[in-house]
């Protein structure tokens, strides 16, 4: 069972912002679910090698040869705030 | 044919139509809009419909047909779900944190459409982000069963599954994670293919879960099936995930029969909680390839199955985790712009997505987070090896494999939505073929309860083939996929 604490520093891990009521929601939600994930356990995994992906492939290359990107302008038309062909954002240094 | 039956034809149907000029696409494409317009307001399957734009492509395909330059899908309507990049043309995602985004790019596989002349007619619901089985977790509405609208028509690719069972086009792209474009093609009483990882670039789909994802068609007919993965399989250099593997002519394999084949019946598949009437329909339809003269192999064992789900919960909201990091309200999207960074950040996303995407999205963050990454993520990896090697072994002593797509037909809409592990299981039956990265199909098979069950099969990696060749012997010997609902 998690607890609230614990729920708290998992969503600011995850930079979501929750509600104090989201919080108890997400508490009993996620330790329900990772209730299940203790199934896993009973699997004998010695000596078994991870696999992250399914494919065949390793290791993909391609030659670097430049080539025309999508236009600033059409970039930028879904950005909520630009400036000067950049996007704007709120100052991080002081 | 009448004009108010058009939408009803298989694409390979209407092909014929107009390639012998019976038909214009121009007359198709507003017939399918006709039809949309009068049963969109019970099925809801769309979240933008692109009427003016459909018929202006449909037009530039007749012209494309006049000229001599026909392709195979030149003309047919089709509907995509939203979360494949449309140019110009809203791209949801299923999310009020993607609600105005319109892409300035099409995904490889609406490119592939469009330049053989196919017409957009709209893109469909989804649960937001991929992340659901009934389309339940859509940010906008539900979509619903056109066999019974007070069911859910499955999902992710709900509105993909509804739309095409409604007649609102001839066919559809999905998206399957988990199982989401063949579970809600089983519960709407269409074709859905999950190709194999590699087998169709997904350039241009928002990424839920990379390593699983994969895009495929629904189609009212395993032929239809063949003809739209023609055109959307195949090696793309902008996603460097999809295999330098040639891809066969898959009508080719189409009447060849079940003569020889070794279908294997995993009894893992059978599980508790699977409805007695879809074990019974499933088990006839068994019977049927039997008869057809397949080898049917009762002996095949896939036992690491059952951790399967738990393995799955782990690494797709993992990798969810990570993908959705990108939306933080300053490229594109939903945007909350408060004093500082943090603020603003923390803002946007407790705004802008809805309460499954933050369940997932702290699921995997904690999977992966310091102190439980072995416990959780690794060891999740791990079980994925083995079930991939059973797998692999069970191929050696069959060809494929043939199970129920769900334990359920369609369930009332709002009978699951609370209880979390209840939807969770809805997909426990498709999700290994995602765990190994094979193709698996689900076709229509019967009905349970009023609604349409789902058979599917499986098959080794890039072996479309064999499960289309079964497929289209099973349709050879069934009427099943002829059946439409009444709306």
């Amino acid at each position: 069972m998690l607890s609230n604490e614990q729920v708290r520093h998992i969503a600011w891990l995850a930079r979501l912002g929750v509600t104090d009521a989201e919080v108890e929601r997400f508490r009993d939600d996620l330790s329900i679910v990772l209730e299940h994930f203790h199934a896993l356990g009973e699997v004998n995994t010695d000596h078994v090698p991870a696999a992250a992906h399914a494919s065949r492939l390793q290791n993909v290359f391609r030659e670097d040869v430049p080539q025309p990107s999508l236009p600033f302008d059409e970039v930028l038309a879904n950005a909520p705030s630009t400036q000067d062909s950049c996007l704007r954002v709120p100052p991080i240094l002081e | 044919m009448a004009g108010d039956q058009l939408h009803q034809l298989r694409l390979h149907e209407a092909r014929r139509l107009l390639e012998s000029h019976e038909l214009s696409a121009r007359d198709l494409t507003e017939a399918c809009l006709a039809r949309l317009d009068s049963v969109e307001p019970y099925v809801k399957a769309m979240i933008s419909v692109c009427a003016e734009e459909a018929l202006q492509q449909a037009s530039a395909a007749d012209r494309m047909r006049a000229a001599g330059k026909a392709k195979p899908l030149t003309g047919i309507p089709f509907i995509a779900k939203d979360l494949l990049c449309t140019r110009g043309v809203r791209t949801t995602c299923g999310s009020r944190m993607l609600e105005n985004f319109v892409p300035p790019h099409n995904a490889t596989v609406i490119d592939r459409l469009l330049e053989q002349g196919s017409v957009l007619i709209g893109k469909t619901n989804m649960d937001e982000f991929a992340m659901g089985s009934s389309t339940e977790h859509s940010a906008f509405y539900p979509s619903c069963n056109p066999w019974n609208l007070d069911c859910v028509p499955g999902g992710s690719s709900g509105g993909s599954a509804a739309g095409l069972a409604a007649g609102e086009a001839l066919f559809a792209l999905g998206t399957d994670t988990g199982g989401s474009i063949r579970q809600p093609a089983s519960f709407c009483g269409v074709v859905g293919m999950k190709p194999t990882y590699g087998r169709v670039s997904r350039y241009g789909a928002v990424a839920f879960a990379s390593s699983l994802d994969q895009i495929g068609p629904l189609t009212r007919d395993i032929q239809d099936c063949a003809v739209v993965m023609n055109v959307i399989a195949g090696q793309c250099e902008k996603d460097s995930t999809s295999a330098p593997i040639e891809v066969p002519d898959y009508t080719a394999f189409l009447g060849r029969g079940v003569q020889g084949l070794r279908i294997g019946v995993p009894q893992e598949y059978f599980v508790e909680g699977l409805q007695p009437d879809v074990r019974r329909t499933i088990e006839d339809a068994i019977h049927e390839l039997e008869n057809m003269g397949a080898t049917i192999r009762r002996d095949i064992s896939l036992p690491s199955t059952k951790y399967a789900l738990a393995a799955y919960y782990i690494i797709a909201p993992s990798e969810a985790s990570a993908n959705l990091a990108r939306f933080d309200g300053v490229r594109y999207g939903f945007s909350r712009q408060l004093a500082t960074t943090e603020e603003s950040v923390l803002a946007t996303r407790g705004e802008g997505f809805g309460a499954e995407v933050k369940r997932r999205i702290m699921l995997g963050t904690h999977a992966l987070s310091s102190g439980y990454y072995d416990a959780y993520y690794v060891k999740a990896l791990k079980v994925r090896h083995i079930i991939r090697e059973e797998f692999r072994q069970a191929f050696e002593q069959c060809d494929l494999l043939a199970m129920p797509t769900s334990p359920t037909v369609a369930f009332p809409i709002g009978s699951k939505i609370h209880d979390l592990m209840q939807m969770y299981l809805s997909d426990i039956l498709t999700i290994p073929a995602n765990i190994a990265g094979i193709p698996a199909l689900s076709l229509p098979c019967g009905f349970a309860h009023g609604l349409p069950v789902g058979l599917q099969l499986m098959a080794s990696s890039f072996r479309e083939d064999l499960l289309l060749q079964v497929g289209h012997a099973f349709q050879q010997a069934s009427e099943w996929h002829l059946k439409q609902p009444l709306l």
